[in-house]
């Protein structure tokens, strides 16, 4: 029992991870129609923006100045790669930001260097007794951060001037256009905000570990969040990254002494084998708009 | 006719092959620059032109499915994996510790090979039927993590990561294609024989691109709906896409690795997918010949970085210097890529049309 529950903790803890990553996918997704492989990018930028920022400041300081950095960065991509290819194919516009993703990680690796570097985060692998169980601290953090954060997105959409523009445009660009909405900032805040979500995922994929070059892989798992929870809706995507962060930890628990012939590491493709069940049962995912056609 | 080359009296000949003179003399002329090539250039650049030729073959492959039908894949790496082990499995020692049946021929294995791996493709085809554009694109990106994870885990097969193993052995009746002959070295031969078989497999490509086939495919990548209406089968000219670049990619598997003569389960990753999306659209979407174009650029390219620490000082050879050619190399695919799709969408191919317009109209602009 002990176990399942620290299990299920774990997977909740990283799964908010994924969908702080997933809502990020879907922001963009759904002002400009794109998928965005450039997200890896970003979450590894943040990441080594603050271990390095880290050292100089406070820990929660340089995390704010991380996020931002990285939506400044996200806002220079936009406006230089992205926004000549409005009205383009989206496969092209994907596959950009998938060359975008390549050159932003060569440079960031070059700030790594070969080891591991240490987020310089508070929390580390400290545990706190929860009745009987121990809790790793980092996990609620990650918690408590998303669910900040995901509340404070919803209050923008929700009640902001910007917000209700951002909505319009994902409900039709060219009556938003139309009604004197600016298409170009809408695009441009939602990678900023993107960025930013990104930025601070990255900093928690970073803790206890640390970040080496192999940890853009993480951001990738968002993918099938997505899928689940289906590409165009944010509370999809907060679920879908959850369930998925739990059927990862729960796999890694208990697939070892279930299924070994599944073989070592089985967790880390286990979103994968999910997100291929669903796209045979609900193509569009569990809260995502089924697409109309009209011949 | 005579004196006017270019009247055409019938559709045929408009859709021929090569229906100009020019092309013909063109193609006639790169042809024998190809064949006197392997007695003038180095042995190691004829080994990487070789890999390039093979690449090539692969790169055809991705254009026929994401070109030419219009279904994004990421997933270029998992068939190319398959293809490499099938060919691996079947001609490899059965004394050694890995799986293999020491049937050498080179027809079979490749043929089994390219059969195999498009039977995989059948099998994700479904999925790809019922899904569109980007759906597609994660799809095949999941796949390309599955196959590693399972390559990695089933070492009988593969050797294991970082051990690897052993790839096809390229034999014809008794000839060996990887060892140095009495006239040839191993060089000279593997770079005919992937030539020979690149020139088997364009061919291949360019005649299903321009027959019904090749229409359908087109028809379903400007608009599936409108296609349908007009009768098109969407289901099975998708699951026919599918096969027919899963293989190609299984063919290119096999033989990609037969240069090197070793391989290791970690390559099959999301980069070398990567890399060959770069090939198809820096050569050049939906054309045979810009795919070859674009394989041969990304082959060389490394070659070419490499000059670079002798002509700018402050990039470093080795690994472990600030700015190395490494990074250069990783940089240089994104830029490119980037670049490609902002300015010259037809990549390599387009900018050859451009200056082949020029030259026909010359002295005038138009």
């Amino acid at each position: 029992m002990n176990e399942l529950l620290q299990s299920l903790i774990r997977g909740l803890g990283t799964g908010s991870v994924y969908a702080l990553l997933a809502v990020g996918f879907v922001i963009i997704y759904k002002s400009m129609r794109v998928i965005s492989f450039a997200q890896p990018a970003f979450m590894l930028t943040g990441a080594v923006l603050v271990s390095y920022l880290a050292v100089e400041v406070n820990f929660y300081l340089a995390v704010l100045l991380g996020a931002g950095l990285v939506a400044l960065l996200a806002l220079v991509v936009e406006r230089l790669a992205l926004r000549p290819m409005v009205g383009k194919p989206v496969f092209v516009v994907a596959i950009i930001t998938l060359g975008v993703d390549i050159v932003i990680r060569v440079v960031v690796n070059s700030f790594i260097g070969r080891e591991v570097r240490q987020i310089g985060d508070p929390w580390g692998l400290d545990t706190f007794r929860l009745g009987s169980i121990p809790v790793e601290k980092r996990y609620v953090a990650m918690m408590v951060t998303t669910a900040v954060l995901v509340t404070a997105l919803f209050v923008f959409f929700r009640y902001s001037r910007i917000g209700l523009a951002m909505r319009a445009t994902a409900f039709d660009q060219e009556v938003a256009l139309a009604q004197g909405i600016s298409v170009g900032t809408v695009f441009a805040l939602s990678w900023a905000i993107a960025g930013a979500l990104a930025a601070v995922a990255g900093v928690f994929v970073g803790t206890g570990a640390g970040v080496d070059q192999q940890t853009w892989i993480v951001a990738l798992i968002a993918l099938p969040a997505i899928i689940l929870g289906g590409l165009d809706s944010v509370p999809g995507a907060v679920l879908g990254g959850l369930a998925i962060g739990v059927v990862q930890s729960l796999v890694g628990t208990y697939q070892g002494s279930y299924a070994p012939w599944l073989g070592q590491n089985f967790a880390v493709v286990a979103p994968y084998v999910v997100m291929l069940v669903v796209l045979l049962i609900r193509p569009y995912g569990l809260f995502g708009t089924r697409e109309v056609e009209r011949v | 006719m005579r004196g006017r080359p270019e009247l055409y009296t019938s559709y045929e000949q408009e859709m021929g092959l090569l229906n100009t003179p020019a092309k013909r003399a063109a193609v006639a002329g790169l042809i024998a620059v190809a064949l006197t090539l392997p007695f003038l250039l180095q042995d190691d650049l004829l080994q990487l032109l070789a890999v390039g030729f093979v690449a090539a073959i692969g790169a055809i492959g991705l254009n026929l499915v994401t070109g030419y039908a219009g279904q994004v894949s990421l997933g270029h790496a998992f068939f190319i994996a398959i293809g490499a082990y099938t060919a691996a499995a079947i001609s490899g020692d059965p004394d050694k510790r890995v799986i293999g049946y020491g049937i050498t021929f080179l027809p079979l294995w490749l043929l089994a090979a390219g059969l195999v791996a498009s039977l995989a493709g059948l099998i994700v085809a479904p999925l790809a039927t019922r899904l569109r554009g980007l759906y597609l694109a994660i799809v095949t990106l999941g796949l390309v993590f599955l196959g590693e994870h399972i390559f990695k885990e089933w070492s009988e097969l593969t050797g294991g990561p970082g051990v690897g193993r052993e790839a096809a052995v390229p034999e014809m009746f008794g000839y060996r294609f990887d060892v140095d002959g009495a006239f040839f070295t191993r060089e000279q031969k593997l770079y005919l024989l992937m030539f020979v078989l690149l020139v088997i497999f364009a061919l291949l490509a360019r005649n299903i691109a321009r027959s019904a086939v090749g229409r359908a495919f087109a028809a379903v990548r400007d608009r599936d709906i409108a296609a349908a209406v007009i009768g098109v089968g969407l289901t099975r000219h998708k699951l026919l896409a599918f096969a027919l670049s899963s293989f190609y990619a299984g063919c290119a598997g096999a033989l990609l690795y037969t240069v090197t003569g070793f391989f290791d389960p970690g390559s099959f990753n999301l980069l070398l997918s990567v890399q060959f999306i770069a090939m198809v659209l820096i050569g050049g979407v939906s054309t045979i010949s810009g795919s070859i174009m674009g394989a041969l650029f990304i082959t060389l390219l490394p070659r070419l970085t490499r000059e670079l620490p002798a002509l700018i000082p402050a990039v470093s050879a080795q690994s472990t210097g600030a700015v190395n050619v490494f990074q250069i190399e990783a940089i240089l695919y994104g830029l490119l890529i980037i670049g490609f799709l902002i300015v010259e969408p037809r990549g390599l191919f387009g900018i050859w049309i451009r200056v082949r317009n020029y030259w026909k109209a010359w002295p005038f602009s138009y």
